[in-house]
């Protein structure tokens, strides 16, 4: 099943796929793999490596995803930075092996999560969402 | 992808505006004065935070006799919000996607 679950510092999405952990990792880290269920794109799965994935531009918006790669555990991990319309976030695929295959998490992170309590008991709902504004503001000019 | 959420954080991208506007969000409908007791800087820095947030929609104001009140905007974070929400359905696609391809691909 594929379960989207949002909250206010990150979008996780996991799925179990009935294929072993080294193709997920193929799939995730081979460019031309990735161009066919991601983004058009120049990565390559160094630490450090800078890249950009690439969709139709939009109004307001040139369709150019700049990115950095910070961590690549073959068959294990992998996260590269995100950045598009001045955010910066992280982006990190975790594969775990299972019965049937692999279990696959990919967590979208742009919020992040200490300030979440100081805004407690705030007037208004949608005031959870200031809890992680800092560090995304960090990555802005 | 809507450039409303970027306006929003480049206008509390700057810490004493964030406090600002925090402080409103915290403690409701206050005026400059009140504001500026407590921010840290003089009069009219404050008064340019809060055009700056104005403009970013993020506060309202209105005259009351002689003084001027700031409230914040209820809506003002939505933005916010879409962003969370379009990646959310951004990578339940793309996870579909995969899933297709890895059907597709070689042992």
């Amino acid at each position: 099943m594929t379960t989207p679950e949002t909250s206010t510092r990150s979008v996780i999405v996991e799925k179990e796929f009935p294929h072993p952990p080294q193709k997920v990792w193929r799939a995730l880290t081979e460019s031309s793999l990735i161009a066919q269920w991601l983004m058009e794109n120049d990565f390559q799965p160094l630490a450090g490596h800078s890249f950009t994935l690439r969709m139709a531009p939009a109004p307001n918006w040139n369709g150019v995803i700049d990115c950095q790669v910070i961590a690549v555990e073959p068959g294990r991990t992998l996260s590269y930075t995100w950045g598009a319309f001045g955010l910066e976030s992280v982006v990190t695929f975790t594969l775990t092996p299972t019965d049937a295959g692999t279990h696959l998490r990919m967590e979208h992170a742009g919020f992040g999560p200490d300030q979440e309590a100081a805004y407690k008991g705030a007037n208004y709902g949608w005031q959870k969402f200031l809890g992680g504004l800092e560090q995304v503001v960090a990555g802005l000019d | 992808m809507p450039s409303a959420a970027d306006n929003l954080f480049k206008a509390l991208a700057d810490p004493t505006r964030r406090a600002i506007f925090e402080r409103l969000a915290r403690e409701g409908d206050q005026t400059v004065h009140a504001l500026t007791a407590r921010a840290g800087v003089s009069q009219p820095m404050v008064s340019k935070h809060l055009s700056a947030l104005k403009r970013a929609r993020l506060v309202r104001n209105r005259r009351k006799g002689r003084e001027t009140h700031y409230s914040v905007q209820p809506r003002a974070l939505a933005p916010l919000e879409d962003w969370i929400g379009h990646y959310g359905a951004f990578w339940q696609s793309k996870f579909d996607r995969l899933g297709e391809i890895l059907e597709r691909m070689d042992k």
